[in-house]
């Protein structure tokens, strides 16, 4: 048995500790927001937070992250009550397929929190490890723009659209 | 006159006479300026062949800061005696080289001289390139004319008292600056002799694989022997290499050629900069260093060999090694073999680590950031990559992991200090990611191998 924190709750996990996160999330938690891409940490579909980090959960075995803070999409907000970085992605159309952006938005959003200000270059170099085929780039980025205007106002009321 | 004031008169003059040659040691006349020559001006063939020389020598590296424009400096190059900035050599007329004339630009390559008579600081490896023949000094000189001109003006350098006097820099030379172009060893092959012109040269591999002096000489007894760079360590490349198996000519071309090789892995760190750049150069000339460089190692001991080959038996893909007994072994398992044994070829699959020089080297550093950064892909291009672990794995994970790694995968003693190398490698590797856009020019494709 593992006890590992996922969204700020305890789960026991009766997986091997050499399951990747990724899984357990998935599989075990029934949390579906991070993907599996490649299964070799070279897609970024599987990124989730852990204590603050962007981290590859496919890459990531359990046995890692016992006693640590696992964020995934779902902790950040929810359909009705979405978090600022999934508003301003909404908001910008950012997702074509939508399977490369979970992975985006945590890393973004991991981005975010050490840096409220990033400029074009870095936002870029910070997804540099996230593939997407469908090529909404341009929109992603301005997303990003868009999640860190609505954090600093605090606008992260929901139903109009910000204005930033 | 008592003889009191004699002997007074006597210490003054000598005084005077050690200022004059003092003086007349440090000093350099200047070189009166030009007017920026118009890029047309230069013969096209000469200044492709000068970018393929610019690229062996690696210039873009170090004159070109993250995120600058290329060429245009600023780069600051840590010393164990401060920190100095990389100059704008750009053909900007005021912050750059544009005002320079062939000779100046010749002067400060065999001399370590700017323009303005200035000495320059011996992180511009000139103890190297006092060897570049004139017409090498000619197109390079053309293809850093041709450049944007960009004006940057240079950071001041951090340098103590009286390191930050350029005349103390004379002093350096007179000590170990040894002028002379190369003299072929007519014993050799030309290819040899080529190979040796450039490794000693313009390439100026012992910069950083050489180990150096209190005064930051290269050490003359010990060429080859390993030093550092940055945060990394540069291997010893001579008969002393860790690689578990030993450097062939032929492995060699192919690691420079293609940024790695099946026996040895990938380059990563400074080096896949300078692999990166040699994307430019011609085949003949990477053969040449390679050729000269499987000289320097030597023939390997049958020791060696016989060793070599137990490695190479030991990594078939049949042999799978991973069991999970220890905390390291089990994060090895989970995290390292899904890449590191499932036998798929290189760039995309990773070395057998058995093969790692980096597990094999005394010094833990580049293991450590290996596992740390991971390896970006160069974009466009048939690359290693491999994830970072930084967010995942703690000191503590990441010391259990690479003691295992160390004690399965080498022949060596354990690492002494491992947790301080850890520390320090994640707080460059933070310094790094906050600061660092990623790598400013990523190497040329081969498409564009034959421009100007």
């Amino acid at each position: 048995m593992t006890t590992v924190t996922v969204n700020g709750r305890d789960h026991r996990v009766d997986a091997e500790p050499d399951t990747p996160l990724l899984y357990v999330l998935r599989d075990e938690l029934g949390l579906n927001a991070a993907k599996f891409g490649c299964g070799l940490g070279q897609c970024g579909a599987c990124t989730v937070i852990v204590d603050g980090k962007a981290v590859l959960s496919c890459v990531t075995p359990l046995l890692l992250v016992e006693g640590k803070q696992v964020t995934t999409l779902e902790g950040l907000g929810s359909v009705e009550t979405p978090a600022p970085i999934q508003r301003a992605f909404i908001e910008e159309q950012a997702a074509q397929c939508g399977y490369c952006i979970a992975g985006m938005m945590m890393r973004a959003q991991a981005l975010l929190q050490r840096n409220i200000r990033p400029s074009n270059d870095e936002i870029r170099a910070e997804l540099m490890p996230h593939l997407c085929r469908c090529g909404t780039h341009m929109r992603i980025l301005r997303a990003v723009h868009r999640a860190a205007h609505l954090m600093q106002t605090a606008d992260a009321s929901t139903g109009r659209r910000s204005t930033p | 006159m008592t003889k009191g004031r004699i002997l007074a008169s006597l210490l003054a003059a000598l005084v005077v006479a050690g200022a004059v040659a003092a003086f007349a040691l440090a000093w350099r006349p200047a070189i009166a300026a030009i007017d920026p020559p118009s890029p047309q001006s230069f013969d096209p063939s000469l200044v492709k062949r000068g970018r393929e020389l610019a690229a062996i020598g690696n210039c873009a590296t170090c004159h070109t800061a993250q995120g600058g424009k290329d060429f245009a400096g600023g780069l600051p190059v840590p010393t164990p005696f401060g920190t100095i900035y990389s100059s704008d050599i750009t053909p900007d007329a005021t912050t750059g080289i544009g005002g320079w004339p062939e000779a100046a630009f010749r002067r400060a390559m065999r001399s370590g001289v700017d323009r303005d008579g200035r000495h320059l600081y011996p992180t511009f490896p000139y103890d190297h390139f006092t060897n570049v023949s004139d017409e090498d000094d000619r197109a390079l000189y053309a293809y850093l004319m041709t450049r944007q001109p960009v004006r940057a003006t240079a950071r001041a350098n951090r340098l103590p008292f009286p390191l930050d006097q350029r005349f103390v820099i004379a002093g350096w030379k007179l000590l170990f600056l040894r002028r002379g172009s190369y003299q072929p060893d007519p014993a050799k092959s030309a290819e040899w002799n080529r190979g040796a012109y450039l490794v000693e040269g313009l390439a100026h591999c012992g910069a950083c694989h050489t180990p150096r002096n209190a005064l930051g000489a290269e050490r003359a007894n010990a060429a080859f022997a390993g030093g550092e760079v940055d945060d990394w360590s540069a291997y010893a490349i001579n008969a002393q290499s860790p690689a578990p198996v030993p450097w062939k000519a032929e492995a060699l071309f192919s690691y420079l050629r293609n940024g790695w090789h099946r026996d040895h892995g990938a380059a990563r760190g400074p080096m896949a900069e300078v692999v990166g750049n040699l994307a430019d150069v011609p085949d003949a000339d990477i053969r040449a260093i390679a050729t000269y460089m499987a000289d320097v190692s030597g023939a390997p001991s049958p020791d060696r060999n016989r060793s070599a080959e137990e490695v190479l038996a030991q990594v078939k893909p049949s042999a799978a090694t991973a069991t999970a007994d220890t905390p390291g072994a089990a994060i090895y398992a989970a995290a390292c073999a899904t890449c590191h044994e499932n036998g798929r070829a290189l760039p995309f699959g990773g070395v057998r680590l058995a093969l790692s020089t980096a597990l094999s080297s005394p010094d833990p550093r580049n293991a450590a950031n290996i596992v740390l950064a991971g390896i970006r892909p160069v974009e466009g291009e048939r690359s290693a990559i491999m994830p970072g672990f930084a967010g995942s794995m703690s000191d503590a994970q990441l010391t259990a992991l690479l003691n295992d790694l160390r004690a399965r995968f080498s022949h060596q003693p354990a690492w002494s200090g491992l947790e301080k190398t850890i520390a320090d490698a994640r707080r460059a590797q933070t310094a790094m990611l906050q600061t660092s856009p990623g790598p400013s020019s990523a190497p040329a494709e081969a498409s564009q191998r034959d421009k100007p």
